[in-house]
């Protein structure tokens, strides 16, 4: 354990013996210095030049050469942008349909969890067999029979086409979340439960104020993807939201930027960033380490 | 253990008469494995009745549309016909060509690139934070956001990419406009626009080596190639193989990206995929049989090839 004591990093494929040798220091100064510079250019610049693009003129933003900085920089794009595509209303849906996508899983999917993993009925595990096989579907083969069946609710009759349902009810059928949630659940004592059966609560209780306090880090990654797969889905929202008002943002951006000028759809593509990345910088730490823990064990 | 599988439901109002863990011994048993099943019901039916309507039973009707048409309002069962149609498509064998193309260099560029990255940025004891950030940051663009800056990035007249092929006196492309590279040109943005996930994730199972196997490693004598070989690839065997078939399959039913970029089918067709035939007939030709026709042929392409994959890395598993 001396060598970890030495260095505050576990030991990689190099070790810090070879580092710390001259060679090694000067291969390894180089190596970062590329891997930064390189980085920067690749994952940065094109965000530089969709910030900068939208500062330009509708001339200059096709020019050829392109200019590396904006001659005259016009911020009234993005005010165009702002306006012209809608875009608090397109943010504003994205929102409404993201949130309330958010609220139908923790509700209906902890709800479902919870009594496969802890109260067991009759037939328990045949349900839970039923939500998991959906993972073996490819999503884009239910498409077509899903857009049928939102048109025209079987049973019931109501068309869902247009209205947010049609977009928050679907999630709620998601195989992946009762997985990560039910395994999370087994691994609660069942010692908690009857000691709580004891005291007196019932299982809506039990589960509000024992098992609930306890599943805060799964509850966050479900969160983060309810929210994440709203957010990134396009074919969906483009059957559903056939009217670009009601559409979320990442699907509106491109139905509306037909006939618009190049530096204003630049400038609405850089707005449209704005929110997720302020997002993903105030909160990168909790965000990364949720979705590799989701992923991961997947 | 019977005691710890079936629930002890205790309601407010029983729990004065009853309290002990032997509840069932006593002669309500029945009734209260009724009401206890019941309430457990209860907490199911949301989630229940959702998979039911937009999982289950579409699953289900599939099947059923795949073999039936609809015309002016009438639904009549057509046999094989819809399957028939589709299969003698002129463009059916264009979409799973360029389907299995899109998969390939997925495969080549956004498989290879997030593991290799991750392996580097392991390795550096600097900017650490900062590089990860930085791959990742493009995964929180709107995705069609990223696809509509490349796709001004890839314009021939005015894009930056042609010019920059230009200043480095490199022969020009015409990127999306050209059949021959408009398919690679989809899956180089993919790749930018995704590939900090899977960086993250390869990044977290390469922490989890032990540093042992290094050290034992290098007192073999072990070079780098070596080392990454028989320490890096085996140790992280298990989430290689796994995003390799969660990959394959997402990059099979390619959409978003191929619509977004190349307008959906491309230039001469060149990127048109599956799921972007099957949104043609379904969406465009208003001919939803057809379209879960060739849905049906997706979903048997996939099963088949997750049950042989699943299969050939249990094997080698059970080898390794």
């Amino acid at each position: 354990m001396a060598a970890t004591l030495s260095s505050p990093q576990t030991r990689t494929l190099i070790s810090t013996a070879t580092l710390s040798r001259r060679k090694g220091r000067i291969t390894y100064r180089i190596v970062l210095t590329l891997v930064v510079v390189v980085f920067t250019l690749v994952f940065l610049g094109p965000l530089y030049w969709m910030v900068t693009g939208g500062f330009k003129s509708a001339s200059e933003v096709v020019a050829n050469p392109p200019t590396y900085i904006p001659k005259h920089p016009k911020p009234g794009n993005y005010h165009t942008a702002w306006t012209q595509l809608k875009l608090a209303r397109l943010l504003f849906n994205t929102l409404y349909y993201a949130f309330g996508a958010l609220a139908f899983q923790l509700v209906f999917d902890v709800a479902a969890a919870y009594a496969v993993s802890k109260l067991r009925p009759v037939f328990g595990n045949i349900i839970l067999a039923g939500m998991l096989a959906t993972l073996m579907i490819p999503s884009a083969v239910l498409i077509v029979p899903q857009y049928v069946t939102v048109l025209d609710l079987p049973l019931l009759h109501f068309n869902l086409i247009g209205t947010p349902w049609a977009i928050w009810l679907p999630t709620v059928a998601n195989g992946f979340n009762i997985f990560l949630l039910k395994r999370f659940f087994d691994s609660i004592p069942n010692d908690l439960m009857h000691a709580a059966a004891i005291d007196g609560a019932g299982p809506l209780r039990t589960l509000w104020s024992i098992i609930l306090p306890m599943s805060r880090p799964i509850l966050g990654v479900v969160s983060i993807f309810a929210v994440v797969n709203v957010w990134k889905d396009f074919l969906w929202p483009m059957l559903v939201e056939p009217d670009p008002k009601n559409q979320p943002i990442n699907l509106g951006i491109n139905s509306l930027s037909q006939g618009v000028p190049e530096n204003v759809i630049i400038a609405a593509l850089a707005i449209s960033a704005i929110p997720t990345l302020l997002i993903f910088l105030l909160f990168q730490r909790n965000i990364m380490s949720g979705l590799t823990a989701g992923g991961l064990k997947g | 253990m019977a005691a710890t599988t079936v629930p002890e439901n205790t309601t407010k109002r029983h729990a004065g008469r009853q309290a002990g863990p032997d509840r069932r011994a006593t002669g309500r048993g029945p009734s209260r494995k009724v009401a206890a099943n019941l309430q457990a019901y209860g907490f199911l039916v949301g989630a229940v009745l959702c998979f039911l309507a937009f999982s289950w039973y579409p699953m289900v009707r599939e099947f059923i549309m795949s073999f039936q048409e609809k015309k002016r309002g009438v639904t009549s069962w057509v046999g094989m016909k819809n399957l028939d149609r589709v299969y003698h498509d002129p463009f059916f064998w264009t979409a799973w060509k360029n389907t299995a193309e899109y998969t390939g260099y997925a495969l080549v560029i956004g498989f290879a690139l997030p593991f290799f990255v991750a392996i580097i940025l392991n390795e550096l004891r600097h900017a650490q934070a900062y590089l990860r950030i930085l791959v990742y940051l493009p995964v929180m663009l709107p995705p069609v956001a990223g696809g509509l800056l490349f796709k001004y990035f890839y314009d021939p007249d005015y894009g930056l990419f042609d010019h920059i092929l230009k200043t480095l006196h490199l022969p020009q492309s015409q990127w999306l406009d050209s059949s021959h590279t408009a398919m690679i040109s989809v899956v180089l943005a993919a790749t930018w626009m995704s590939m900090g996930s899977a960086t993250l994730i390869y990044l977290a199972a390469l922490q989890n080596i032990p540093g042992e196997l290094y050290e034992a490693a290098d007192l073999d004598g072990a070079g780098l190639w070596s080392k990454i070989w028989h320490v890096t690839i085996p140790q992280t065997r298990m989430v290689l193989s796994l995003m390799l078939l969660l990959q394959i399959v997402a990059t099979m039913q390619e959409f978003t990206n191929v619509f977004v970029l190349a307008g959906g089918n491309g230039p001469e067709n060149s990127t048109m995929t599956v799921v972007y035939m099957i949104y043609q007939y379904g969406f465009r030709y208003n001919n939803l049989g057809s379209a879960a026709a060739l849905g049906l042929f997706l979903l048997l392409v996939l099963i088949a090839f997750s049950g042989v994959y699943t299969r050939l890395s249990r094997n080698s598993d059970q080898d390794g």
